[in-house]
């Protein structure tokens, strides 16, 4: 009998590419799912919902369509629930603990400009499947940065305290910024092929998109930060495995539950 | 108390006030209908109240138009002035068109 090596039994090549981008929707998805009934007022609390319920969507549509790519038959929930933190393949901008209510916003903002530029690429891509996916999914994402976009100014250009933590929470996302247009993660091929895009060249714009909503809010980047990588590949930060403790362990439980 | 409710001196305009304000919230629930007041929503400022009354009244596709209106500038009937508003119109039933008789040969009145 052989033992597979979870660390090394993974998706490849489109497959890969699909399961990080849902692996982004569905940790990001799983953050905001913490929030609910713990958000300041209720209407705000039902508004992040729905941002973590628009996500949950997509991880769906994604995780589903890496699983057919695949063709081990894997399910969208064996991926979601039976697979170890070193298998995801999200950012761990999207794993950091919530944290503040401006860290919560601010990353919401930052992720958001972010996949307004992919899923707008994705909506030409080559795989049909995918490209179905990211125009739906663009509608959703763009109304997300626009909520969470406009907190950010407001927090900025609000009191002492709330510019105070909004100017906090920007440090301590900053680490996180260039792995995200990383494209070692995917296969080079898919770029040329017009299936995947490249990440990297998604940076400039949304650089653009950043400063000017930091120079609306009155927020600098310090710019002095040691760079995070690895998440793409497997190596996480300790947040993530706790995440996905509390996420899958009804599923590990009771495998199969449904209701 | 320190840093609090302290204002922080800025030099732009204040993006939002204080407080959060209630808007009351009405929604046109198909092209062609008039909007309808569905409820209302507390927010920072009128574009964070229409997001607000989006994500509260239009989850399940009830709508493809929305108001919000500080509940402020809404002017009211004052209920204690009911009598003198409202019942007056009691005894007036020629203002109805109960007693005319529909002419023959006309369609669509």
């Amino acid at each position: 009998m052989t033992v597979e090596d979870p660390r090394t039994t993974a998706v490849t090549g489109l497959g890969h590419y699909v399961l990080g981008l849902g692996d982004d929707a569905l940790v990001l998805s799983e953050r905001c799912a913490e929030l609910i009934t713990r958000s300041p007022t209720i209407e705000e609390d039902l508004a992040i919902s729905n941002i973590a319920l628009d996500l949950l969507g997509q991880a769906r549509g994604l995780l589903a369509h890496a699983g057919e790519l695949e063709g081990a038959g894997r399910s969208e929930d064996d991926l979601a629930y039976l697979r170890l933190d070193t298998q995801f393949r999200n950012c761990a901008l999207a794993e950091v603990p919530n944290g503040d209510f401006a860290f919560v916003m601010l990353r919401i903002y930052l992720l958001s400009e972010y996949f307004i530029l992919r899923y707008a690429a994705l909506a030409d891509s080559a795989d049909s499947q995918l490209s179905a996916i990211s125009a739906k999914a663009l509608k959703e994402v763009s109304y997300h940065k626009l909520h969470a976009r406009d907190w950010v100014i407001r927090l900025g250009r609000g009191t002492a305290e709330s510019a105070k933590r909004a100017q906090a929470a920007l440090a301590d996302a900053e680490p996180y910024f260039d792995e995200l247009f990383d494209d070692t993660w995917i296969h080079p091929d898919l770029i040329t092929a017009g299936i995947a895009v490249s990440e990297a060249a998604l940076r400039d714009q949304w650089q653009a998109a950043l400063d000017k909503t930091l120079s609306e809010a009155d927020l600098e980047l310090p710019g002095a930060s040691r760079p995070f990588s690895g998440a793409r590949h497997g190596r996480h930060t300790e947040h993530l495995g706790n995440l996905l403790a509390l996420t899958q362990s009804l599923h590990r439980a009771h495998p199969g539950a449904s209701w | 108390m320190q840093g609090h409710s302290e204002e922080r001196p800025v030099d732009k305009s204040p993006v939002a006030p204080d407080r959060a304000e209630v808007y009351e919230v009405f929604v046109r629930p198909r092209r062609g209908l008039s909007h309808t007041h569905v409820g209302s929503v507390h927010a920072h400022g009128p574009d964070t109240a229409l997001r607000y009354a989006r994500d509260l009244y239009t989850r399940r596709t009830e709508g493809v138009g929305l108001w919000v209106v500080p509940a402020a500038a809404i002017k009211s009937s004052n209920p204690d002035e009911k009598d003198m508003f409202f019942d007056p119109a009691e005894d007036k039933t020629y203002r109805h068109a109960n007693s005319y008789e529909v002419p023959e040969g006309v369609e669509h009145l």
